[in-house]
């Protein structure tokens, strides 16, 4: 009989029970919840007369609404503050524990469960976010889920799942300087397209990837689901203990020990066989950035933009559909094009390693004065972090600002939107139609590009300026 | 909640031929800041559907009254994205009760499903017979056929067979949610907590 896979041992071991011909009944350990998918699950378990069951699996943080500025004054959108207390008062009303606006614990639900220890190797977690596929960096199986699912871990902490398949995808090799984590996440979704792993579950492998810190790795897991992936994973190893390792609710004493134990045994078995397996080799990779509107549409930073010939026939109208709303022609090279914004933040390169990255990058350099800037801290401990650490002053010098936590520019659901027409290099995982505000075109890229595009006023490869 | 149920549906469609339509088209996120299920129809697509001044756009195929009828055809790979509930909502808001296309993004398909709200993914090969079909003569009738799991277009003489799983079928045909049955194994799911507590 083969082995193992990391996915398989963690769903085994919470199946509940399987219905025949249908899904798993799948227990779930953490739930995390956030102020725009939760009202309406609230209210349903209202409408049935009954209460959250198990309230301390469950977690909440407001990060959607929030604004990112004077975040100790009410919210002046009436809408996003009825949403926010609302997830206050369903909260307080099924002793669910709230990481409020103020609170030093607040912050994005993808930055704050890690950094919290709340993430653990082995867990099942979820959250009505499709960004919670974050969370498998540490060796879980997490991913989102919508409102109808919300409810029912709620009610019952368990979920009904289709198994999904696993797929692999290895990466292997040393990356150049100025290539990240964020580069072989776009590098991959280019070459597999936006539902190239849809109906997967995906455990990264490879030397690149095992040699990533935690929150590299983080980045990675993060934009599976642009891959269309249910989830990503990534083994976790002594990287992984060591980072989870003292956190506010990791085990602690004999616990620790017992919980290391456990998860050592969690990795892929040698024999472990897999649905579908894949092989990228880290050298091929270099600085990535989008030029469309899906995160599938991504090219290495020197190429030019493809010709509609090299496309897919069935799939040419919406390639030109999405080169007209970018205001492009094909086979133009992206070096050198205007952009107005360049935002740094989000679940996506929203930690302190990527602020050091950055402030590293433009430290004794000048912002370019066409280029609006936002950088925006993933949680409130990596905006403490990051002013403890001198990163505020060395971006200030540099002439950027360092605003309040939230998922910010991310979606445009808060005050910090991108005007119509207007181009925007982004750290975020997003670069849909609309996605960052009504008309705005996003690019998306790492922070390093994001850095040498803020210095220049215009889209440049990293390399140059390293 | 519990869904409506689903059994037959006979209609027209409404043909939207975009590939990898995400759901921040389907609902922009600045208006996922009610509380409530409902009104999310009047925003579906809202960015394709109308100008800034809120004005429809006369090319986008809502605003087309040639099209009209109760199943969406997508082009390949719907609803991709945003794990947003609300998408499903505003789809089954402003009144489809079916999506069909080629590839659908698995977060979407299941909210559709616990929305009463069928997801048909059909072959390529089918949807282009459909885009033509309905081309040619814009009232062309769909017939989805939840119990044989079959979709056809009568005046074609044309059908194929779509998967489901079996449960969500049963709970689609009777309109049982979820929660119904997961309340039904209380005992189970509570006998796992023991054997896993520690």
């Amino acid at each position: 009989m083969a082995g193992k896979t990391l996915f398989d041992k963690i769903w085994e071991k919470h199946v509940v029970n399987i219905v025949e011909g249908g899904p798993s009944v799948l227990y779930i350990d953490r739930h995390l919840i956030h102020e725009v998918t939760s009202p309406q699950a609230f209210a349903g378990l209202k409408e049935r007369g009954i209460k959250v069951g198990r309230p301390e699996k469950t977690v909440a943080t407001p990060d959607h609404n929030i604004p990112t500025m004077e975040q100790h004054l009410p919210i002046h959108d009436e809408l996003s503050r009825y949403q926010v207390n609302k997830l206050k008062e369903n909260c307080e009303a099924n002793g669910v524990q709230m990481y409020g606006l103020t609170h030093p614990y607040n912050g994005i639900v993808h930055v704050i469960g890690p950094e919290l220890g709340l993430t653990r190797p082995g867990m099942t977690i979820v959250c009505g976010d499709s960004h919670t596929s974050t969370h498998g960096a540490f060796g879980s199986i997490a991913f989102g889920i919508g409102t109808s699912e919300v409810e029912m871990v709620l009610a019952t902490q368990c979920l009904m799942q289709s198994r999904p398949k696993t797929m692999r995808i290895n990466v292997d090799g040393e990356l150049h300087k100025g290539v990240t984590s964020k580069d072989i996440i776009l590098y991959i979704i280019a070459q597999i397209s936006t539902g190239g792993a849809t109906g997967y579950f995906v455990e990264f492998a490879g030397s690149a990837i095992r040699s990533l810190s935690m929150e590299a790795r983080m980045t990675i897991c993060n934009m599976s689901i642009e891959m269309g992936a249910r989830g990503g994973m990534i083994a976790p190893d002594e990287i992984t203990f060591e980072y989870v390792k003292d956190r506010e609710f990791a085990p602690k004493g004999q616990d620790w020990e017992k919980a290391v134990a456990e998860w050592r045994q969690l990795p892929s078995d040698a024999d472990a066989v897999f649905d579908k397996e894949l092989h990228f080799k880290a050298e091929d990779i270099e600085p990535m950035i989008t030029y469309g509107t899906n995160p599938g549409m991504g090219i290495g930073i020197s190429a030019n933009i493809p010709k509609v010939e090299d496309i897919d026939k069935s799939s040419q109208n919406s390639f030109k559909k999405s080169l007209q709303y970018m205001g492009y022609n094909q086979d133009e090279p992206m070096i050198g094009k205007k952009v107005d914004y360049v935002f740094v933040g989000s679940c996506t390169n929203g930690r302190i390693e990527d602020l050091r990255s950055f402030a590293a990058f433009v430290k004794g350099k000048k912002k370019a004065d066409n280029i609006t800037a936002w950088i925006v801290p993933g949680s409130k401990q990596v905006e403490k972090q990051a002013i403890e650490e001198g990163l505020r002053d060395i971006l200030e010098e540099a002439g950027f600002f360092l605003r309040q936590p939230g998922c910010s520019a991310c979606l445009a659901m808060n005050d910090d939107k991108i005007p119509e027409g207007q181009y925007a290099v982004s750290t975020s995982n997003r670069n849909f139609e609309g996605r960052q505000g009504p008309g705005a075109r996003t690019l998306l890229a790492s922070p390093l590009t994001a850095a040498a595009t803020a210095l220049s006023g215009v889209i440049t490869d990293p390399r140059t300026m390293l | 909640m519990p869904i409506d149920k689903f059994i037959t549906l006979e209609s027209p469609c409404v043909p939207l031929p975009i590939e990898n339509v995400d759901t921040d088209q389907i609902i922009p996120a600045r208006f996922l800041k009610a509380t409530t299920r409902d009104g999310f129809g009047d925003n579906l697509f809202c960015d394709w559907r109308y100008d800034k001044n809120g004005d429809p756009k006369a090319d986008f195929v809502l605003n087309d009254p040639t099209y009209s009828g109760q199943i969406l055809v997508a082009g390949k790979n719907f609803g991709s994205g945003s794990s947003r509930e609300h998408a499903a909502w505003a789809i089954g808001g402003y009144g489809f009760k079916a999506v069909v296309s080629s590839f659908f993004a698995d977060i979407f398909k299941n909210n559709a499903l616990n929305n009463g709200i069928l997801p048909v993914q059909i072959s390529d090969a089918f949807l282009e017979q459909i885009f033509e079909a309905v081309e040619a003569d814009p009232k062309t009738i769909i017939k989805i056929d939840l119990e044989n799991q079959t979709i056809s277009l009568p005046a074609k003489n044309i059908s194929e067979s779509f998967d489901i799983n079996p449960y969500k079928k049963k709970c689609m045909i009777n309109g049982y949610d979820d929660i119904d049955y997961l309340f039904s194994i209380k005992n189970e799911i509570e006998a796992w907590e023991a054997k896993n507590s520690n």
